[in-house]
């Protein structure tokens, strides 16, 4: 017997099988449960999600996400220009971290070129400094939005009026306030501007005291701990199957972190800890475990960026005859190969695969993009089964997911 | 363990024709593995006490170009307990029709995450992943026609009548 999909009004081939059989399934649950979209214009689901979740009362029995609301083929951007001109679409991925995407991106080109040993120091720690700068904005964001899903409002406001200097300091750097194309292939777009240092020790300093308040406000809240421990409860054997990575394969516990483990760029020579959660509200792997490894991070990312200006104030000192595009390659033409070049963004494990296979062509054959996002965002149908709907809007903050980067 | 020994491994486990051949010219070594007996061979590397692979970094689909008539998927492997990272290649000859897409085994039962790195393969680049439990276009709108990622894809003029410019 062939099966004929009413809705589309084709027959069912071995092809279309699966969307008939989950159109089944839902014409089916809108009888029995009930059918509920949450998003893509939800303020919880951070972006332009649609969750798709079948419900029986206030338990959600079932999740599907739908994602692509904001597809940009960065794919196949990526196999028609050249690497210096994906450099600014790299920063339109995960646009909460840019100089992480633009770091791993030009780190696998430079790894492809041979050139990756060449890099002057000084331009290796300017770059630590900025993507650490940057991680410390996307976590302020991930803060500050979780708090304003589960119901606190302060917060928000206190984590964007920080997170602001960061954006005023890069802005002054590389000209933009988001997106900045400021790491390039074999250099940097500028030198930091003069006394950059100088506010960026201000600005640490200022900074400090904020998070103890922010921790006093919102990690030691009790109502934010009831809606968090023991929510959401993501066990590690679990994260690792589903490819997590980032603050929420640490949060399940495990100590992996890539900056420790490929020792890229100059994090061999820093100094900091990897911070795993440790269930102590409630279990290991839970949301506020996850949460909370984010705001051990900051702190850890506030001990390199005082490093690496310890570094850049002194043996690194600007001098004025140091250029950033001294070492620019004049043609980006690696040899025939393909390569993954994998690094801790601010989400998690952040990988570009390259394939290249023309010697005399600056354009690769084929860019994928691993964005941690997608991967973190794909546990969501697993730990969304039989929870209750205010605690999905819990799970979901706790990912921590940018859709630049899911959908690409 | 190194490359060679993965590869000595493997060829004991499941005899010679398990590894088709091996890619060296890169920074990092592949090694080309028989379509069909891709799960087994990933099963085995992430139960293995000397591997351990239990990551799946990456998942790509590849269309090789219309010369070539191949299309494929290259694995990407981490083992977090050892710090190793591998790269498995399938691909198959095909004649890039509509209704002949490339199949492969999925390997959804070994590791999970794979689940959305196949619908995307297979949304972009037309790929059919055999077995896979839920194999929908997740990207791209489901009424969309023709894969995007391939060498040979034409943009097309009309989308729901509405002028493409």
């Amino acid at each position: 017997m062939t099966l004929r999909n009413k809705k589309l009004n084709v027959e069912v081939s071995k092809y279309n099988e699966a969307l008939y059989r989950y159109q089944q399934k839902i014409a089916d649950a809108a009888v029995e449960d009930m059918v509920l979209n949450m998003g893509p214009q939800h303020p919880s689901t951070h972006g332009v999600l649609r969750l798709e979740l079948i419900t029986d009362g206030e338990i959600v029995k079932e999740v599907i996400p739908h994602i692509g609301y904001l597809h940009r083929c960065f794919e196949k951007h990526a196999e028609s220009l050249t690497y210096q001109q994906t450099i600014p679409f790299t920063d339109r991925l995960d646009y909460l971290a840019s100089m992480n995407n633009s770091h791993a991106w030009v780190m696998g080109v430079e790894k492809m070129l041979g050139i990756d040993k060449d890099i002057p120091k000084r331009i290796e720690y300017i770059r630590v400094l900025v993507c650490e700068l940057n991680r410390v904005a996307s976590h302020l964001i991930a803060i500050g939005t979780y708090g304003i899903d589960i119901g606190a409002f302060t917060p928000f406001l206190w984590c964007f009026r920080d997170r602001e200097h960061i954006m005023g300091m890069l802005e002054w750097a590389s000209g933009s306030r988001m997106l900045y194309n400021y790491i390039w292939v074999g250099g940097l777009f500028y030198d930091l501007p003069v006394g950059f240092e100088e506010r960026c020790r201000e600005f640490v300093d200022y900074f400090k005291p904020k998070m103890v308040e922010l921790n006093q406000l919102l990690t030691d809240n009790q109502i934010f701990i009831s809606r968090t421990a023991n929510v959401g409860v993501l066990p590690m054997d679990v994260a690792i199957n589903f490819g997590c990575s980032g603050p929420v394969l640490r949060g399940s516990g495990l100590k992996y972190d890539l900056r420790r483990i490929d020792n890229y760029s100059v994090y061999s020579e820093l100094d900091f800890d990897i911070p795993v959660g440790k269930g102590l509200m409630g279990t290991v792997g839970d949301c506020w475990d996850r949460y909370k490894v984010r705001v051990d991070e900051i702190q850890e990312s506030l001990k390199i960026i005082e490093q690496c200006l310890n570094r850049l104030q002194n043996e690194l000192k600007r001098t004025p005859e140091f250029d950033p595009r001294a070492k620019l390659p004049r043609k980006l033409t690696p040899k025939v190969q393909d390569y993954y070049a994998r690094c801790e963004g601010a989400k998690g494990e952040l990988g570009f695969y390259f394939v290249h296979n023309n010697e005399r062509s600056e354009i690769p054959f084929r860019g994928k993009v691993r964005g941690p996002s997608f991967n973190n965002l794909s546990v969501l149908p697993e730990l969304g089964k039989n929870v209750m709907i205010a605690d999905l809007i819990a799970i979901i903050g706790s990912l921590d997911f940018v859709l630049g980067e899911v959908d690409r | 363990m190194s490359f060679d020994d993965i590869k000595l491994l493997l060829t004991q486990k499941f005899g010679d024709d398990v590894i088709t051949g091996e890619e060296r010219t890169g920074l990092q070594p592949a090694l080309l593995i028989n379509p069909n007996r891709i799960v087994e061979v990933c099963l085995e590397l992430r139960n293995n006490p000397k591997t351990y692979f239990d990551f799946l970094s990456c998942l790509t689909g590849m269309d090789y170009g219309v010369e070539a008539g191949r299309l494929g998927v290259v694995y990407h492997l981490s083992s977090i307990p050892y710090h190793l990272q591998l790269t498995l290649k399938i691909s198959r000859e095909n004649d890039r029709s509509e209704d002949n897409l490339p199949s492969f085994p999925s390997i959804v039962s070994v590791y999970r995450t794979a689940d959305w790195h196949e619908r995307e393969a297979y949304d972009l680049v037309g790929i059919f992943f055999e077995g896979h439990p839920d194999l929908r276009r997740i990207l791209l709108p489901d009424d969309w026609e023709g894969y995007p990622l391939r060498k040979d894809y034409k943009a097309a003029e009309y989308y729901k009548g509405i002028k493409v410019d």
